[in-house]
């Protein structure tokens, strides 16, 4: 038997804290896993919350089709290695059969399509509590956000109207048909994150860290050149350049930075430094002040 | 990193937001992104200055009102220290979202408008503050450069929150008083130059100067039961483990304990985190424990130490801060979330309602509305074992949630 003292770290204990209250609150949860550092994390925090026995719900990733490669192959090869249900559902089928329009032009993206396709899973699963990795530093309108967020059967976000939620008592009740967002790590920042991730030692996908790729830039914003999915003029010049991503979304609503950081440590360095947000190189939130909180009313994630 | 929890407070346009968007400035938290925004917008609306209320109000009826609708939480660090703020709102129709905001906060700043003083929603906030036993609390007297940066004022407005304190129940708090402007920057971060009169710390100086410490520093060990684990596998086919989050005190392997409320006796077995296994867990940490013996223990019984039993009962008293639009009657039954706990709950006497500016209390009331604080009697539909609220924050509070909505209509301070 050991010798030592645990003493959780709070963050990590209020995550897994919650993790525990939705799987006793609710029948049927769904982690939603998109590849990107802050669901890896939650997928670590949700070992951690029910060893030894396995995760007690499956991964659902809405996948848009624009998805970077890399994302893709690691999500399979990590639901594979927990021994974890991966449930994948496509926005192109929605597109194919015409209940959503797909946009075209310079700035066109799938990531507001998505929505259709989570609330479509939702109902058809069944899912009452959708377990999600946003977190409240990242974006004013997520600030906003409670742990336990509650849903009507619409998707829609009732901002000016939410449940107060006390202490950390979390309260799950629920009519049919409405569900829950759940956000385990909403007090965390990105750098929490990012330190979790080297602490921990977490394998993440490797378009984090500086690689080489091409480029063009458009509105001093680095765009990854993939002709098919990312529109480009042709006077927008393709170029080769170190780069990495500090969020992972679509190829079409994501940008990249410069950076040297090809370990975890130099990641961290660069984040601590960084006087860029994170959600600075979030395309789609630069649409208006309010994208976030319109794409949230409706449903998002 | 140790973490501080703020939470502001203070009536509608006394500056909450404004504060909180310069402290990220002169913080130098603000992104450029972010600030570039800010600056944008204020140009945009027509300000000669910049609207830092605009870094947190996040909601779009928040920018069209210019006023706070619901808790925003704010991340920024310094040098030695990470801060969370809640930034709550003002509006008497929106206590619901500052007790949020508020009660997880280990230190709180009510902003006083210098030239209204105090008013209605100070006395609520300040109030709250102290229902909450919140330990640090900042009196922000906000909007000096529209008083002359005058000392009289500062002390009149100083004197009124004294003798409010020395009312309060609560004699634990520490109170600071920092006349400043959060609109010109005036004792946020730096000293101000127009007040030579005050010999304090400015605002950053003093909060940077606190020790963060859990909310919850009870001694007696409380180990709410979330979940059983049973894995079901070859390995662990026997294994049965207790997920929870220690609410107090620090549990050892071989610790005698009794499972609550059925007062079974057991030994600790084993205290498991992920895959490895620890002698001693400290308080605030989410583990799981395993016993000696094959007692039955499920979700909502609790682990204490056989000497450190809280008290078990089916009937509590508490003062309760009513958070819907029904108001609370006698005789009526809701759902009590008492921690990981479930129950049902009867109002079996409405006792009072406490006035919030500590004038005293109006007894045997008809009804709570909304907003309104008041002492209760509850009779309950399984035994709870609680702690006062004043011992052990986590074990001593509680939500009503109103069966027919589902909506969390109170919270309780068990007495």
């Amino acid at each position: 038997m050991s010798q030592n003292i645990i003493q959780v770290d709070a963050l990590e204990s209020e995550a897994i804290f919650i993790f525990r209250e939705v799987v006793a609150q609710f029948e049927k949860p769904v982690l939603l896993f998109s590849g990107g550092k802050d669901s890896i994390t939650l997928v670590r925090l949700a070992q951690k919350a029910f060893y030894p026995a396995k995760i007690p719900f499956p991964l659902m990733h809405i996948d848009t089709g624009h998805n970077f490669p890399e994302t893709i192959e690691f999500r399979d090869r990590l639901a594979k290695e927990l021994g974890v249900e991966l449930i994948v559902r496509n926005v192109q089928d929605n597109i194919d059969s015409g209940r959503v329009k797909e946009e075209t032009g310079r700035y066109a993206s799938r990531n507001m399509l998505q929505t259709e396709t989570l609330l479509d899973a939702i109902e058809e699963f069944g899912f009452d509590a959708c377990i999600g990795g946003a977190r409240r530093d990242e974006e004013k309108a997520r600030a906003k956000e409670r742990i336990f967020s509650v849903r009507d059967d619409f998707g829609q976000w009732d901002e000016k109207n939410q449940r107060p939620e006390v202490f950390d008592m979390l309260n799950g009740k629920i009519d049919l048909g409405q569900n829950v967002r759940v956000f385990p790590i909403s007090n965390w920042t990105e750098l929490d994150v990012w330190s979790y991730i080297e602490q921990e030692n977490i394998e993440i996908p490797s378009i984090y860290f500086a690689h080489k790729r091409k480029i063009f830039v458009r509105d001093g914003m680095i765009w990854s050149a993939d002709d098919a999915v990312v529109f480009r003029d042709e006077e927008e010049v393709v170029v080769e350049k170190m780069v990495r991503f500090r969020t992972v979304g679509d190829m079409s609503c994501t940008a990249a930075v410069l950076s040297d950081a090809v370990d975890i440590a130099k990641v961290v360095e660069e984040i601590r430094d960084s006087s860029i947000s994170e959600r600075g190189a979030r395309i789609d939130d630069k649409r208006s002040e309010a994208a976030m909180e319109k794409r949230k009313q409706q449903g998002y994630f | 990193m140790k973490v501080l929890k703020i939470a502001t407070a203070g009536s509608v346009d006394d500056g909450k937001s404004t504060l909180i968007g310069r402290i990220l400035y002169d913080t130098k938290s603000l992104t450029d992104d972010k600030l570039e925004a800010i600056e944008e917008k204020s140009r945009q609306r027509g300000f000669d200055y910049l609207d830092f209320s605009l870094a947190t109000d996040g909601l779009v009826a928040e920018r069209e009102q210019g006023i706070t609708i619901d808790v925003a939480h704010i991340y920024f660090s310094t040098p030695s220290k990470s801060f969370i703020i809640a930034d709550t709102p003002g509006h008497i129709e929106y206590t619901r979202n500052m007790v949020t905001g508020a009660s997880t906060a280990q230190a709180s700043i009510v902003l006083i408008d210098a030239r209204n003083g105090v008013v209605e929603q100070t006395y609520r906030h300040f109030f709250i503050n102290n229902l909450l036993r919140i330990k640090d609390v900042v009196i922000a007297v906000n909007k000096m450069d529209l008083v002359d940066f005058s000392e009289e004022k500062f002390n009149a407005i100083k004197g009124e929150i004294e003798y409010l304190a020395s009312k309060s129940e609560y004699k634990g708090q520490n109170l600071t008083f920092i006349p400043l402007s959060a609109l010109k920057g005036d004792n946020v971060v730096d000293k101000s130059e127009n007040m030579e009169w005050y010999k304090g710390e400015t605002l950053m100086h003093h909060l940077e100067r606190l020790e963060p410490e859990d909310i919850n520093d009870a001694s007696q060990t409380r180990f709410p039961v979330q979940t059983v684990i049973r894995p079901k596998t070859e390995e662990y086919h026997d294994y049965r483990g207790y997920a929870g989050k220690i609410y107090g005190g620090d549990f050892e392997v071989g610790d005698e304990v009794a499972v609550l409320p059925s007062q079974t006796k057991s030994k600790i077995k084993s205290i498991n985190f992920f895959d490895k296994e620890y002698q001693i867990a400290k308080r605030g940490s989410s583990v799981s424990l395993t016993l000696e013996d094959n007692v039955n223990v499920s979700r909502g019984d609790m682990l204490v130490k056989v000497t450190e039993e809280p008290t078990i009962a089916k009937q509590l008293e508490a003062t309760i801060c009513w958070m819907d639009k029904e108001p609370l009657q006698a005789s009526q039954k809701y759902y009590i979330k008492h921690g990981v706990n479930d129950a049902q709950a009867k109002i079996t006497q409405l006792k009072s309602i406490i006035k919030t500016d500590f004038s005293g209390i109006e007894e045997n009331p008809s009804e709570l509305v909304l907003n309104q604080i008041g002492d209760i009697q509850i009779k309950l539909s399984k035994s709870l074992a609680f702690d006062a609220y004043s011992n052990n924050k986590s074990n001593g509070s509680f939500i009503l949630i109103n069966p027919k909505t589902n909506n969390t209509v109170g919270v309780g301070f068990i007495k």
